[in-house]
């Protein structure tokens, strides 16, 4: 195997990596299919939102939170399909509903900007807690990824916190629809935590077991639900299972419209 | 705000006014004269700086009523990095309407205020925009066509004598001439695919050719505009030296794409230098003008619902930052 080899630059993109010729190890090609379907999936929901956003300064910033994740997506399926001779495209558009791993969080409708807000400030505080730890990885393509997308995060998780307190505090309003938004969204948090069966065959430290990131991730979000003056739900957490293919309603209709045009040429490049 | 006042400068008879005018008057015909920026707290005339404000604003709104026919195409791009590429510049056009309502907010118009005359029908934008996109290979004849005509008329504005809007077009000429490029890619990219590709690729262009052309406005003769904001520094070339300059930079480029500009009347012309074409139907750009656009409705009703839907994000980010200014202050004075 190549891959732990190369030395991979923190300028990381799905190009440099596919002009690479690493070839992932399967197990390692399995996570970063997950993780990649994570963040191509809320890049998809993202790029819903522009032109309809409430102010224009919000158009930007969606739009700039859609677009880092899509080059995290871009870059962790490239990764992926080295090790099945598989292009980010084939992935993206040539899977059907069973085969995507993303976990039902990130499929979630955006809603009213509150929902969308819930949503992105919980993934964001879970990826900075997972790409912190991933950018200490063994293998050095998801460990260059992680540090790339870190520093994106960051900004990412400090825009949805802003929103989580000016529309917790600010009117009646927008008070309940946050308080509505982080309600609805709050069964999915717990999916995040699951364990990852790809890491059950690899080594300690290629991957990040996000059971450990768990105590972590409650305790800030907690605090940061307080600090907007909105309550901690109580709701159970939704079974999940999007790591094995099991998505909900929502999932085929986004996936429909996201391939409908590929599938319709197949084996055309654009 | 301040600068408004010497708007109203006309209609009052007051003396001292009188003769801070006329020495304002003489220092912007200098200006004017030597090719110089106005800038925002100089003395202009009431007349230019209104029409400066509907220019401005007018190219802010297209900014903004153009991101939807690419919105229509973001979640359906055929490849990851199209997918990319196409959200990066949508986003793109709303960082130009920003800094166009910018510049025009430098002229005592408020954003709120241009905002109601969009959405009022009172201020217009692009026609371009109220033609539809059903086609992927319409994100590759906007960038092309529209964005190629809206360079030629752009980069002329680079010089505009009011400094504010200059200095945005600067910026914004170099984003867009990048997304022609862009454009022009994915056009390519279908012309060397499939059958089906090509006829796509084609099939688009003859609909947005004629359109493009149009950007530059009606003829000479039947511009009213055009003469005072030439004098002004504002506009640099007429509406159809700028049409001519694009053909002429068209035809070259439809060769290596390899599409046919729908127009059989495009031929070269040694003696004037330039590529002669085809009569354009103008009653289609008065209809579409006048509202009956294929798509003007939408445009301004999706415009209006993201508006009306965000005004509740706006008051409690306006509640938030009141509150946070009070807290302030309450310290401070403790």
């Amino acid at each position: 195997m190549s891959h732990s080899k190369h030395v991979v630059s923190t300028a990381i993109t799905a190009e440099t990596i596919a002009e690479s010729h690493l070839v992932a190890p399967e197990a390692v090609a399995l996570y970063a299919l997950g993780l990649g379907d994570d963040a191509l999936i809320l890049a998809q929901r993202l790029g819903e939102w522009i032109a309809h956003a409430p102010e224009l300064e919000e158009d930007v910033a969606l739009g700039n939170i859609g677009l880092d994740q899509l080059g995290h997506a871009r870059s962790f399926l490239t990764y992926a399909g080295t090790a099945w001779n598989k292009s980010e495209d084939d992935l993206a558009y040539f899977r059907t509903e069973s085969e995507f791993r993303n976990r039902h969080i990130f499929e979630q409708p955006n809603g009213d900007f509150a929902v969308t807000i819930a949503r992105q400030f919980f993934v964001s505080l879970y990826f900075d807690r997972l790409y912190r730890a991933l950018k200490e990885s063994t293998d050095p393509t998801l460990a260059a990824i992680a540090a790339k997308a870190t520093k994106e995060v960051d900004y990412h998780l400090d825009h949805s916190v802003q929103w989580l307190l000016r529309l917790g505090l600010g009117t009646t309003v927008s008070h309940e629809k946050m308080q509505r938004a982080v309600d609805a969204i709050w069964p999915f948090v717990g999916e995040l935590f699951s364990p990852e069966a790809a890491l059950r065959d690899l080594d300690d430290g290629v991957g990040v077991r996000p059971e450990l990131l768990r105590e972590s991730f409650e305790e800030d979000a907690r605090r940061r639900i307080l600090d907007a003056g909105l309550k901690v739900p109580t709701a159970p957490f939704a079974r999940g299972g999007g790591r094995d293919g099991i998505h909900t309603e929502v999932f085929g209709h986004l996936l429909a419209e996201m391939q409908v045009l590929a599938r319709a040429h197949p084996g055309a490049t654009w | 705000m301040a600068t408004s006042t010497s708007t109203a400068g006309s209609d009052i008879a007051a003396p001292g006014i009188a003769a801070a005018d006329a020495a304002g008057e003489a220092r912007f015909a200098e200006l004017l004269a030597t090719e110089s920026r106005v800038e925002p707290t100089d003395w202009m005339p009431a007349a230019y700086r209104k029409t400066l404000v509907r220019q401005i604003s007018q190219h802010a709104h297209s900014e903004i009523i153009g991101m939807q026919p690419e919105g229509n195409w973001i979640t359906r791009a055929p490849s990851l990095k199209r997918k990319a590429i196409l959200m990066a510049k949508v986003q793109d056009e709303a960082g130009h309407g920003l800094y166009l309502y910018s510049a025009a907010q430098t002229l005592g118009i408020d954003r709120e205020t241009m905002f109601d005359q969009l959405l009022t029908g009172k201020a217009k934008y692009s026609s371009i925009f109220n033609y539809v996109t059903p086609t992927w290979a319409d994100m590759g004849s906007i960038g092309w066509l529209v964005d190629g005509a809206a360079i030629c008329n752009q980069v002329p504005l680079c010089r505009a004598s009011y400094g504010p809007y200059g200095r945005a077009m600067v910026r914004i000429c170099k984003e867009e001439s990048f997304h022609q490029r862009q454009g022009f890619e994915i056009l390519l990219e279908l012309m060397r695919g499939t059958p089906g590709q090509r006829e796509m690729a084609q099939e688009s262009v003859n609909r947005w050719y004629a359109p493009a052309l149009m950007m530059f406005g009606p003829p000479d003769d039947d511009s009213p505009n055009s003469a005072q904001s030439m004098a002004w520094n504002i506009k640099r070339f007429s509406n159809d030296d700028l049409r001519q300059r694009f053909v002429d930079m068209l035809v070259p480029q439809a060769e290596v794409l390899g599409v046919t500009l729908p127009d059989p009347d495009i031929r070269w012309n040694e003696e004037r230098g330039h590529y002669d074409f085809g009569d354009l139907d103008w009653d289609e750009f008065h209809e579409v003008l006048a509202g009956r656009g294929q798509a003007n409705a939408v445009r301004v009703a999706n415009r209006r619902a993201a508006h009306d839907e965000g005004a509740w994000v706006r008051e409690a980010a306006r509640a938030y930052a009141d509150a946070r200014a009070t807290e302030t202050e309450g310290r401070i004075a403790s």
